[in-house]
């Protein structure tokens, strides 16, 4: 493999430059900076001639260098063999193409940005109000035609959504419970008033704790699973094969989804507040001394049944959302990884913000309910 | 041969107790351009997998310029694999990048490149493919199946290999796109003097660029050699497959 070289030669009164070696890829590594300083040296020197019969190899990047320090043009005396001059030809479309540059992003002002935010936020509330419309229509249809439903998914959905999360929210549960409790009793001993720490667990939990905590989990587990479900889906056109053999997707995708959470969510939620519950009775009898049946004597007694009532409506409300979000997230994701991964991100965030949001709404509409007088 | 490019020897292939390959020899001069042709299941693509290093042979050895693809020295490794440019089937392009950064991307991994020569480089990558500079900043998803199969070559090539290999080039485009792609391949092979594998079932690609073809069944290479002679092979697959009168009909007309 030759070494490219440049050597400057006089004839007669004519100065030569003469070019030797591999002006390739692999022949230029480590030298280009020096062969760029000599070819700057050389045009500045004046040089009439250049001979590149003795290069042996010139690929795009001998050419792009060589036609880089000639300044954007072949030198009017050029000696080299054809080949080496188609080459260097190739890179001559470069003089042009440098002008057009890459389309200059339009950055606006602040206020412009702003609006941009506040058009995407108002299309993805438009999306997600379309989305539910087209829900309903499906349900009702289903509910009209029982045999086209959605059964086998629905099932599918349950299980994946419901079962197979009883074990880390029961788990969860017991762990917050325990340390509410334990936290709780701290102060409570300080006050003498050991008993409240029923009260205290029973509403924290039965009506705050348990459905938000059941949310949050369930947005970061089966929420992100169903938005790159049916972003894949999308990246793949089995979307658009399933609308083509005459099966509505929301109908057999985004129906079962929502219907499935709507169904485990409650449920959920009533397991996660029992796990969190039973943590918290476990802490109180070590740190307080309050007996097991203590407790649960105590508990329906100063824990107004409706409070139960709320928690499984925001169970309900918090599974809709979450179900609804992910799967407008999942069908809006664009063919390309990129969108995949930051639409699965959106799909999450937004997930636990609305339940945070909704969860707010209940604590207003509801402040008058299920409070012990 | 030990000037060959590509140099397979005894090669043995095993998917579970199902062999692909038993025994397989095959040897590339420079400069050719071998097809790869064979019928569903015969292997074709599992050759190409091992050649381009995807896939290691249970027996036998392949090398690739007269190096061996797992020498178990890292480096020399990619050092052999810089060598050789592959478009895959489907482009296999980097949809979070633009085409501009796709093809960029090999030649940013050597990282001894400014940023400008790059640029310029991904020009004149570009121009050899025919695609116009203002494509460099469309995403692969805003792309044609045609202009796809540019960018992939534009990428493949954009290491300056000596070796390109070619799955199904014109699987999936028309057959006026296909002749313009078998077409720019021909003519980038005569600038670049690039030896060229490609696998094809398409006979009017193998027709236009072949200058050797290789058939594959059962379990090794049915025959070897230019087109021609292939052709006057009589094995019932080669005689179905190139179907006398229609590869007549193709020849004919490709050389006119």
């Amino acid at each position: 493999m030759g070494v490219p070289t440049i050597a400057f030669e006089m004839s007669g009164s004519v100065r030569i430059a003469v070019l030797a070696g591999d002006w390739t890829l692999t022949g230029l590594e480590g030298r280009l900076q020096a062969l760029r300083g000599q070819l700057a040296a050389a045009d500045a020197g004046g040089i009439e001639t250049w001979n590149l019969s003795a290069v042996s190899r010139l690929d795009s990047l001998g050419a792009s260098v060589l036609w880089r320090g000639w300044g954007d043009r072949l030198p009017e005396r050029l000696e080299a063999d054809p080949r080496t001059r188609r080459m260097l030809e190739s890179a001559a479309a470069l003089g042009v193409r440098r002008r057009a540059g890459a389309p200059r992003s339009r950055r606006g002002d602040s206020v412009v940005a702003l609006g941009r935010v506040g058009v995407a936020l108002w299309s993805q509330l438009i999306g997600m109000i379309a989305l539910t419309g087209q829900m309903l229509f499906d349900l009702a249809s289903a509910l009209r035609r029982p045999h086209e439903a959605p059964l086998r998914e629905l099932s599918a959905n349950l299980y994946k959504t419901g079962v197979t999360a009883l074990p880390i929210t029961a788990l969860v549960g017991f762990l917050i419970g325990v340390v509410l409790s334990y936290l709780s009793a701290l102060q409570l001993k300080t006050f003498g008033a050991d008993v409240f720490i029923i009260n205290i667990l029973g509403i924290g939990i039965v009506r705050e704790l348990g459905p938000v905590l059941v949310a949050v989990l369930v947005a970061g587990r089966s929420g992100s699973a169903m938005t790159a479900q049916l972003g894949v889906m999308r990246v793949t056109e089995e979307i658009d094969a399933l609308t083509t053999m005459g099966v509505p997707a929301t109908l057999r995708l985004v129906l079962p989804k929502v219907l499935a959470l709507l169904a485990a969510m409650p449920l959920l939620v009533l397991w996660t507040s029992s796990a969190a519950l039973f943590g918290g009775m476990v802490a109180a009898s070590i740190q307080l001394d309050i007996s097991y049946g203590f407790f649960l004597e105590t508990l329906p007694r100063v824990v107004p049944i409706a409070n139960l009532y709320i928690g499984l409506g925001k169970g309900l409300a918090f599974g809709l959302v979450i179900a609804l979000v992910a799967c407008h997230f999942g069908l809006t994701v664009k063919p390309n990884t990129e969108s995949l991964s930051a639409n699965t991100t959106r799909s999450v965030v937004s997930a636990i913000t609305c339940v945070i949001l909704v969860d707010a709404v209940f604590a207003i509409a509801t402040r008058h309910i299920g409070m012990p007088t | 041969m030990s000037d060959a490019v590509i140099d397979i020897r005894g090669l043995v292939t095993r998917f579970g107790s199902h062999v692909v390959h038993d025994g397989l020899d095959l040897a590339l001069p420079a400069g050719e351009v071998l097809a790869l042709v064979g019928g569903s299941g015969s292997g074709k693509t599992t050759l190409l997998r091992q050649v381009i290093g995807l896939l290691q042979p249970q027996q036998g050895q392949i090398r690739v310029f007269g190096q061996p693809l797992f020498s178990g020295d890292a480096r020399a490794d990619r050092q052999l694999r810089r060598r050789f440019g592959v478009l895959f089937q489907h482009g296999a392009l980097f949809s979070a990048l633009n085409v501009l950064e796709n093809i960029a991307f090999p030649l940013r991994e050597l990282r001894w490149l400014d940023r400008e020569v790059i640029q310029d480089l991904v020009m004149i990558k570009l121009a050899m493919v025919e695609l116009e500079p203002q494509h460099a900043w469309l995403m692969p998803a805003e792309l044609s199946g045609g202009m796809i199969k540019r960018v992939a070559l534009a990428r493949a090539l954009a290491l300056e290999p000596e070796l390109l290999l070619l799955d199904e080039p014109t699987a999936g485009l028309d057959p006026d796109r296909s002749e313009a792609f078998v077409a720019l391949i021909r003519r980038l092979r005569d600038q670049l003097g690039l030896t060229v594998v490609l696998v094809t079932h398409d006979l009017d690609t193998l027709a236009a660029l072949a200058t050797q073809v290789a058939v594959l069944g059962e379990r090794r290479i049915l025959a070897y050699g230019p087109l021609d002679h292939v052709m006057k092979h009589d094995h019932p697959f080669i005689r179905s497959f190139f179907c006398a009168d229609r590869m007549s009909r193709i020849l004919a007309r490709s050389r006119s």
